[in-house]
């Protein structure tokens, strides 16, 4: 018999593919059913968030970084207006910031409900979608009573946030609380995490040692996810998270080897809970008085000089940069997006000869990348 | 289903034939009430439209619903969130590759005129319409659920108003896009 010939084919997956979550581009070099090689185009959602902020006021910037991140609004305007109350040299009201935390929580676990979601929905399947969908509503809702928005919220302003939080909303938010954690969590884990076609799609697949995670940048869950446990929020706290007791979850290789999609994964769900957590004591501890320096809503004028903050989103470390020179703009900005290291990794990752198409998807859903933040 | 019916007009069968006419309503009816969006998620609106395809909102309940991945068994494209130099060639692809009749639900204010990138963005085109032909404009930062929900009854009504005459008339001619 005659030697049956292969040759390799090179495959285009996105700008428009259900799984790449938004306009990203992979050109895959196959062989058969196994991946050589991989080349990654960014660039289709370029925002031109850095030169906009440029050209508006300090406070006119914050609806611009609702719409990096748009998954989780909340933390990208906590990371902005920080940064700009750090150049200013002030701090936020005592309730503001209680108020910051909670929102920032409760929106990092609607982002990982996504997260969850379209995780199994990429994998194949589709009823986790669903149920992820049913919770995220309800902190929707409680978002919409907030501020009126279910998606950019512009919530958290320079100086405080921009609507006072009423003893209803805190009633919702205990009483989502109540409900999510331990029932939902558990039913999670029921339905995707301990399912057995899930593992062996997951587990052992993309695996990220530790160096090869801190070589790449890599942060947040996914850094996490590889048994480093770094958090900002415990690290370096800012805005009063010090205050809080909380556990910082990382990956140890339960199902396969440490740093693999199921170790990120399981981050993600785990990191709910610890969300919860911090929401909860915040209820309890939350003060009475302003929640918002009405003075700053006009104008705000820092002083010549430069600063530089950075909070941990729901992908991993967001930092802005803001050189100012005086004016009422900001005279240059740069933003550190967690997603646009995450993304570096991916074609490392695909270069270990063992991945195979089926994986890609796999590999790409736990990576948790959203393109508004990778192209900005 | 309510609001399709409301187009069937009884009057109608006594000025053309009634064979043609009553065909025509009955393609229309099925074609309005399986309409098979593109799964074409660009950005922030996508969440959205996820949403709406979602438990809450379930599209499903009017006659809409299973995103298809491809142009190919698509009639409906709702280009949801902003359309940017480098992306407007696909998207008009992508409109060239599905099948008639097809139709153009523009979500979103970057989508319909540049959003909120209208005056400093150097990247956002300004108005999905000067790629291909809009037919509803669902207006919002990004529009809620509800809203895509209207658009896309607007969308069935106009897909009761489809002529089968008229579908010679109105084939769209490829073209390139020129970024400006």
């Amino acid at each position: 018999m005659r030697d049956i010939r292969t040759e390799e084919m090179l495959l285009n997956m996105g700008p428009q593919h259900p799984s790449t979550h938004g306009v990203f581009r992979v050109v895959i070099r196959t062989d058969g059913e196994m991946v050589l090689e991989t080349e990654s185009h960014i660039g289709y959602l370029h925002r031109c968030f850095e030169k906009v902020a440029e050209n508006v006021s300090y406070v006119q910037v914050v609806p611009y970084t609702d719409r990096m991140d748009y998954v989780c609004s909340m933390i990208n305007n906590l990371g902005w207006a920080e940064a700009v109350e750090k150049l200013l040299g002030i701090e936020a009201p005592e309730r503001a910031q209680y108020i910051r935390v909670m929102v920032a929580e409760l929106n990092r676990i609607a982002s990982h409900l996504l997260a969850f979601g379209t995780y199994g929905m990429d994998i194949g399947a589709v009823t986790p979608f669903l149920y992820a969908f049913r919770d995220r509503e309800k902190i929707l809702k409680i978002f919409e009573k907030l501020c009126g928005q279910r998606l950019n919220y512009t919530y958290v302003r320079v100086g405080g946030v921009s609507f006072d939080i009423t003893d209803e909303i805190l009633k919702d938010i205990e009483d989502f609380c109540n409900y999510f954690e331990p029932d939902i969590i558990d039913e999670y884990n029921r339905l995707l995490s301990y399912n057995g076609i899930f593992i062996s799609r997951t587990a052992n697949v993309g695996v990220i040692p530790r160096q090869m995670a801190i070589g790449y940048g890599l942060t947040g869950p996914n850094l996490r996810g590889s048994g480093v446990r770094r958090d900002l929020r415990k690290d370096e706290p800012y805005c009063i998270y010090d205050r809080f007791q909380f556990e910082i979850p990382a990956g140890s290789g339960e199902q396969g080897q440490t740093g693999d999609c199921w170790d990120r994964y399981m981050v993600r769900i785990r990191e709910m809970t610890q969300s919860i957590m911090i929401v909860r004591q915040a209820l309890k501890g939350i003060p009475s008085g302003l929640h918002l320096d009405k003075k700053l809503q006009l104008k705000v004028k820092p002083p010549k000089g430069e600063a530089y903050h950075k909070v941990e989103g729901a992908r991993g470390e967001l930092g802005f940069h803001i050189v100012s020179d005086g004016s009422e703009k900001p005279y240059r900005v740069k933003t550190r997006g967690p997603s646009f290291c995450n993304i570096s990794v991916l074609d490392e990752l695909t270069r270990t000869g063992k991945c195979m198409v089926a994986d890609m998807v796999a590999i790409i859903g736990s990576l948790d990348i959203v393109m508004g933040e990778v192209d900005r | 289903m309510g609001n399709v019916l409301e187009n069937l007009n009884p009057d109608s069968f006594t000025k053309d034939t009634v064979f043609i006419n009553s065909l025509e309503n009955l393609i229309n009816l099925t074609r309005a009430n399986s309409v098979w969006p593109l799964t074409f998620g660009l950005a922030c609106c996508a969440i959205e439209m996820m949403a709406t395809g979602a438990s809450k909102y379930d599209i499903d309940r009017f006659g809409s619903g299973p995103f298809r991945a491809t142009p190919r068994q698509a009639d409906l494209m709702i280009v949801a969130g902003t359309v940017t130099h480098k992306m407007a060639p696909r998207v008009k692809r992508l409109y060239d590759m599905m099948p008639e009749p097809k139709y153009v639900l523009a979500m979103g204010g970057c989508v319909i005129r540049g959003g909120p990138y209208v005056k400093y963005g150097y990247h956002v085109v300004k108005g999905v319409d000067l790629i291909v032909p809009v037919d509803v404009y669902v207006p919002g930062c990004p529009p809620r659920p509800e809203a895509l929900l209207e658009g896309i009854f607007k969308i069935q009504k106009l897909m009761m108003r489809e002529k089968i005459g008229d579908r010679a008339r109105k084939s769209t001619k490829p073209e390139v896009y020129q970024p400006a």
